[in-house]
């Protein structure tokens, strides 16, 4: 069998693809470790759900991979320190979201030191629930972006059948590699990391989903993925193919009914980097303390992929890439589809921060919106098949409910819409007006 | 020619067939309104403004003829639209104090600074959502007009890049108060003349850095004012609404960064700085 017809290549309705994608200035851009910092700035509140609770003071010493904060509530993971040192005094520093977010401190002792790292497992004869348990502990959480707790995407409800464990390897940013360095460099991790996230939960069915833009990656995955058990897919080169929703449609054929989790559809997303980390909390015992990040951008003078504890800040990190050639024009967290506009430099890395890019003065452009001139491009690129040009007039005028009908509520914020628009609508942020009138309403109700 | 005058005859036929049957049916099916409902509703401003609570102004006739409220409610109606009501009505006009909407920030374009470049929606929501806004205080007015845009009486104006109420306009129905995301727009009682058009809690550094005219939370109005005339939120001053402070306390208090104004004169400030 030659190793074209070794995997399927799918995809699914809507998206877009645009002609210039960033991704060959670093694509050959091996993983480098980033040096120690004299000191950390580690965001308390990294996970979507309830912050930890941080259980270090000030003037404490701690050791590499020692708990500082630990989960408050379910949907919550503990956070690790990032290298041995001292706890500094508590401080706010502006957060990727724009508010100032408290930090821990750590001023390093420059010995990186390991604390005591947690036994190894031996996944393949134990059960899900120990598992869990220690993905749980290591603070691991969704590392595409979202920052969602791995242990709660494993825990389905009793009734929920889960037959697809599905990794998404499809990179469809623009501009990211470190999912693709990832996969060239540590392929092994990812694979094995994929079995262990299914054996937690029980399911035979594994498959990563890889755009056919990594041919290399696919390639490499598929000479080991035999020994896992894995089935590679192809994934036609088009955004958004790593969404959830839309891996899961292209890989199975199935489809996550409206508001509803991909458990509902039997499957389980989880990133490729996630994996990697899964691997390393469950068979070295590692708590997730670094990630993979890609530095890029026209302006970076040395543009790469970077392996990053967290608490390193947006400065140190373009330090470590050379700084910049020119006065950049925008810079953003995460990919330039739905990564998000930063406004200092002071931004400390979390655990789902996948790039730092920079666009130069020319590549961001100040347009002017018009009105919509109802061309339909958005409707074929919508991967959820909305309406968005119908949705957006609808929220000009304030009708919330009426967006409310019109599934707005659906809305993945991928930005396909905003993207292909020729009248340069702000659509997807319409979108999140709306989705949070519609929940703040929801909420008023609840309370009455 | 015939068949012209066929035409007429069953037209003419059906005509007085249809309207006999509408005109039974009104007579069978009528449904007994109270007139005085009529009469108030025309009484009432009829600009629907749901200050009031009701879902507007025939809603809230409605409440007045059943009883259920006073006239007083009416955010808009003045004195003596309210006595006409309540003599119509036998009832009595019902005491509350007319309220005025303040928008508490004194941050246009030249005192706070617009430290990013937003592109996007004009509305104060959106604007919000992303990254918190585009100007350096946390706290202060966005300036993209939610209030004004819903304010039936057109009471507010952005005034380089801050929403200032006209008070004479102003009815009191509350509406901006629910638009706006950062809370900044408080209904005060009419009599309270002078307010701290500031809203962060923040430590007077921070809110230095970013704004020229903060309530650096010096407690001067606290001093030069009489006791419980103002308040402290935080590091904010804050006059308290019960029992308000006179005119004179803006002399009496000397507010060093001018945060503690008269609403009329921080309108003419504003509209100064425009011309």
């Amino acid at each position: 069998m030659s190793a074209k017809s070794a995997y399927k290549v799918v995809t699914f309705s809507g998206g877009v693809h645009p002609d210039y994608d960033g991704k060959d200035l670093t694509r050959e851009c091996a993983i480098t470790e980033a040096p120690l910092l004299d000191q950390y700035q580690v965001i308390v509140h990294q996970n979507i759900g309830a912050p930890p609770k941080v259980i270090v003071n000030t003037g404490d010493e701690v050791k590499k991979g020692q708990v500082i904060a630990e989960a408050n509530g379910f949907v919550s993971v503990p956070l690790h320190a990032p290298t041995s040192g001292e706890i500094g005094k508590p401080i706010e520093v502006p957060g990727p979201m724009g508010t100032n977010v408290p930090v821990v401190v750590i001023d390093a002792d420059g010995k990186d030191e390991w604390g005591e790292l947690m036994p190894p497992i031996d996944w393949k004869n134990s059960d899900g629930d120990t598992i869990k348990d220690r993905i749980r502990a290591a603070g691991i959480v969704g590392m595409g972006g979202a920052a969602f707790p791995t242990h709660v995407k494993l825990s389905p409800p009793a009734d929920k059948k889960i037959d697809y464990m599905i990794l998404n390897g499809a990179e469809c940013e623009p501009y990211l590699t470190a999912d693709h360095r990832l996969m060239l460099e540590q392929p092994e991790k990812v694979l094995a990391g994929a079995a262990i996230l299914a054996k937690s939960i029980g399911v035979e069915n594994i498959y990563i989903g890889i755009e056919l833009n990594k041919q290399n990656a696919i390639d490499t995955l598929l000479a080991k993925a035999d020994e896992y058990n894995v089935k590679i897919i192809g994934l036609k080169v088009l955004y958004p193919q790593g969404a959830e929703k839309q891996l899961i449609y292209a890989a199975t054929g199935r489809k996550v009914p409206a508001g509803g989790l991909p458990m509902e559809a039997g499957c389980v997303v989880q990133n490729v980097a996630t994996a990697a980390a899964v691997f390393d909390a469950v068979v070295e015992g590692k708590p997730l303390i670094e990630r993979i990040t890609t530095i890029t951008g026209t302006p970076v003078v040395k543009p790469g992929n970077w392996k990053l504890r967290m608490g390193y800040t947006v400065a140190q990190a373009l330090e470590l890439a050379g700084g910049v050639k020119e006065n950049p024009g925008k810079l953003i967290l995460g990919g330039p589809m739905m990564g998000f506009a930063q406004k200092s430099l002071q931004v400390p890395i979390a655990k789902n921060s996948s790039g730092i890019l920079l666009l130069a003065r020319n590549e961001v452009v100040q347009y002017e919106s018009m009105p919509c001139i109802r061309c339909g491009k958005c409707v074929g690129a919508c991967p959820m098949n909305l309406l968005p040009g119908t949705l957006s007039s609808q929220i000009e005028s304030e009708s919330f409910d009426l967006a409310e009908q019109y599934n707005v509520m659906d809305c993945i914020e991928c930005g396909s819409c905003a993207y292909i628009c020729p009248s340069n609508r702000p659509l997807v942020q319409h979108f999140r007006r709306a989705k949070a009138e519609i929940n703040m309403k929801r909420r008023a109700q609840q309370k009455k | 020619m015939e068949t012209m005058w066929i035409a007429v005859a069953v037209l003419a036929g059906m005509g007085i067939i249809l309207g006999a049957t509408i005109g039974i049916a009104a007579k069978i099916f009528k449904v007994e309104t109270d007139p005085r409902i009529e009469l108030v509703t025309e009484l009432l401003p009829g600009v629907n403004c749901g200050g009031c609570g009701k879902a507007g102004c025939a809603d809230f006739a409605k409440a007045l003829v059943a009883g259920e409220e006073q006239p007083g409610k009416c955010p808009v109606c003045s004195q003596e639209a309210v006595s006409s009501i309540a003599r119509a009505l036998g009832i009595e006009a019902g005491e509350t104090e007319k309220k005025v909407a303040v928008v508490l920030c004194s941050g246009d374009n030249n005192k706070s600074k617009v430290k990013v470049l937003y592109n996007g929606v004009s509305d104060c929501v959106s604007a919000s959502l992303i990254a918190g806004g585009p100007k350096g205080c946390a706290y202060g007015c966005l300036g993209m007009a939610s209030c004004a845009r819903a304010c039936p009486f057109q009471a507010i104006e952005i005034i380089n890049g801050l929403a200032v109420v006209h008070p004479h306009l102003c009815v009191g129905c509350g509406k901006c108060v629910e638009t706006c995301p950062r809370d900044l727009v408080k209904l005060t009682p009419i009599s309270a003349k002078v307010h701290v058009y500031c809203n962060s809690p923040e430590k007077a550094p921070i809110k230095k850095k970013v704004c020229t005219e903060p309530c650096i939370g010096c407690r001067k109005c606290l001093k030069a004012g009489e006791e419980g005339q103002f308040i402290m939120r935080g590091f904010l001053a804050e006059v308290n609404y019960d029992n308000a402070p006179d005119t004179d306390i803006t002399e009496k208090a000397a507010c060093p960064t001018g945060c503690l104004k008269i609403a009329k004169n921080h309108l003419a400030i504003e509209q100064a700085e425009v011309a």
